[in-house]
């Protein structure tokens, strides 16, 4: 048997496990990385897909004209639409309801849009606390829409040269 | 002290002045090294947080300080699942088994010159007696649990402390020779004069040996695998819940502390300050002894932030191809150099 003694010293003098330990020591030592989350937050892309919302135009009409795109394009079934001619001739959507639990935040919906009726956005911190509010309708989805629309429209216009 | 406690409780009967005697020395250890308990999981969080770059927990309290409170009260609070086909009886024996070893060895152990329980001459034996008590815990828990990766658990468990229980006694050998007694007051003695006269230069090679036996007793990591999560869950412990979980958890780390105090005592000086000049001596042995410790225990978290876990068979191969036959050769060396060499004062 040949003892290579070279290794023989390293194993007993432990260097390798040394070495090791200079490693984390100094990963010890070193500034910390951490984003304290509720109080600090990443930045988000404008093109993040999150909470779904209805725009209106700057009238207050709606946007929505019930063209049933979104239902025929949503790969998980998630969104429900029924739609009747409004007194004015138009065709307005009586039903939309997303189920959230079934959306898998693909933003397909928003792609097929043609009137940017129905958009993705940035909010990801929801919640739901009864049985039920999994499905939202579309008031809820106008009102989303109403809040948000500064956002929803600085986001599209940040990512407008690349669509 | 026990003259004062005698005049105060004159008025009781004396079983029980005894019996309260007795107590009140068993609070006064058990209570400070209970919260040393409780913060030394907090410093892990903490420390492998900060190695792997983050910050541990820091959310109860100011900076997290209240975190180990909060463990324990949830601990407390949840619900003891004993599983229907297990031995009862034994299923709730085996976190005592195992945590009241780890408490009695504090018993011996020399906090400085004068605070001690009992400055008994076989206090190395006591030492080692206890701190092999501990895998009964582990082995009783791993059968009693009736499961089948408990008791995996258990066996690996049983057959790492049988190779690395060998290792630790020689290396402890070791330290008997060149102290010359088994009482542990007398061993710390044998190491006055500072830095350069503790026992850690001459069992340079035990003191490695020791403290790797020492982890592996603990089933620390990186020689976790009675409790491997990737194969056999949480080992021995799988089936524990509650207060029996938290009880084992307990005798885990109060057996850190207690090797980390053994070691200081054995190859750092104990209480004996680093230099034996003027601003080191002003401090008390207690605090010597009691950072000396947190150093050592500070190296049980170092190295599980650092290395991987071992294979089965390397830990075997460790144990008994490496770790013994060093310790049986230094102890030559000590025998060898200590009495028919003009360099026994090395070692003595």
């Amino acid at each position: 048997m040949a003892l290579n003694f070279r290794q023989l010293y390293k194993t007993f003098t432990l260097q390798e496990l040394r070495k090791g330990m200079g490693v984390t020591g100094r990963q010890l030592l070193r500034k910390k990385t951490t984003i304290m989350y509720p109080e600090e937050k990443t930045p988000k892309s404008p093109r993040f897909r999150g909470l779904h919302a209805l725009r209106r135009y700057p009238n207050g009409e709606e946007r929505c004209i019930a063209c049933k795109l979104c239902e025929a394009v949503c790969p998980a079934l998630a969104i429900t639409i029924d739609s009747e001619e409004r007194d004015d001739g138009t065709r307005r959507t009586t039903r939309y309801d997303i189920d959230l639990f079934k959306c898998i935040y693909c933003g397909f919906c928003e792609e097929a849009c043609p009137v940017d009726s129905i958009v993705m956005t940035d909010i990801h911190e929801f919640h739901m606390e009864e049985n039920g509010e999994r499905m939202v309708d579309k008031q809820h989805l106008l009102e989303i829409g109403d809040k948000y629309e500064a956002e929803i429209a600085a986001a599209r216009k940040q990512d407008s040269p690349y669509r | 002290m026990h003259e004062t406690f005698l005049l105060l409780t004159g008025w009781l009967p004396e079983p029980v002045q005894t019996v309260s005697w007795i107590m009140m020395k068993i609070v006064a250890i058990l209570a400070p090294l209970m919260l040393c308990v409780a913060y030394f999981t907090f410093a892990e969080r903490k420390i492998i947080g900060y190695i792997q770059t983050r910050v541990g927990p820091n959310r109860v309290g100011p900076r997290g300080w209240l975190q180990p409170i909060a463990d324990s009260v949830k601990l407390m609070f949840k619900e003891i699942v004993v599983p229907s086909r297990s031995n009862r009886y034994l299923f709730l024996f085996a976190p005592i088994l195992s945590l009241a070893p780890a408490l009695a060895a504090w018993a011996v152990v020399p906090f400085s010159d004068t605070l001690v329980l009992a400055n008994i001459d076989a206090g190395l034996l006591y030492v080692l007696a206890l701190t092999s008590m501990g895998v009964y815990g582990v082995i009783l828990a791993g059968w009693a649990s009736n499961s089948k990766y408990a008791f995996l658990g258990a066996m690996r468990s049983a057959a790492q402390i049988v190779a690395y229980e060998i290792a630790m006694g020689f290396a402890l050998v070791g330290v008997l020779m060149v102290a010359g007694s088994l009482n542990l007051h007398q061993i710390v003695t044998g190491q006055s004069g500072g830095f350069w006269q503790w026992y850690w230069l001459p069992l340079l090679p035990l003191l490695v040996v020791y403290f790797i036996s020492g982890v592996a007793e603990t089933n620390r990591a990186p020689f976790d695998v009675a409790e491997g999560e990737s194969e056999i869950v949480a080992g021995f412990h799988v089936e524990y819940s509650g207060m029996g979980f938290a009880v084992f958890f307990l005798a885990e780390y109060a057996n850190m502390i207690l090797i980390a105090a053994l070691t200081v005592l054995m190859f750092f000086g104990g209480w004996l300050p680093p230099l034996d000049v003027a601003p080191f001596t002003w401090l008390p042995g207690v605090f010597w002894f009691g950072a000396k410790t947190a150093l050592v225990a500070f190296l049980f978290l170092w190295l599980r932030a650092t290395f991987p876990r071992y294979r089965y068979d390397q830990i075997m191969r460790l144990g008994w191809k490496v770790l013994i036959p060093v310790t049986l050769v230094w102890i030559a060396v000590i025998g060898l150099g200590k009495f028919y060499t003009p360099l026994g004062f090395i070692f003595s």
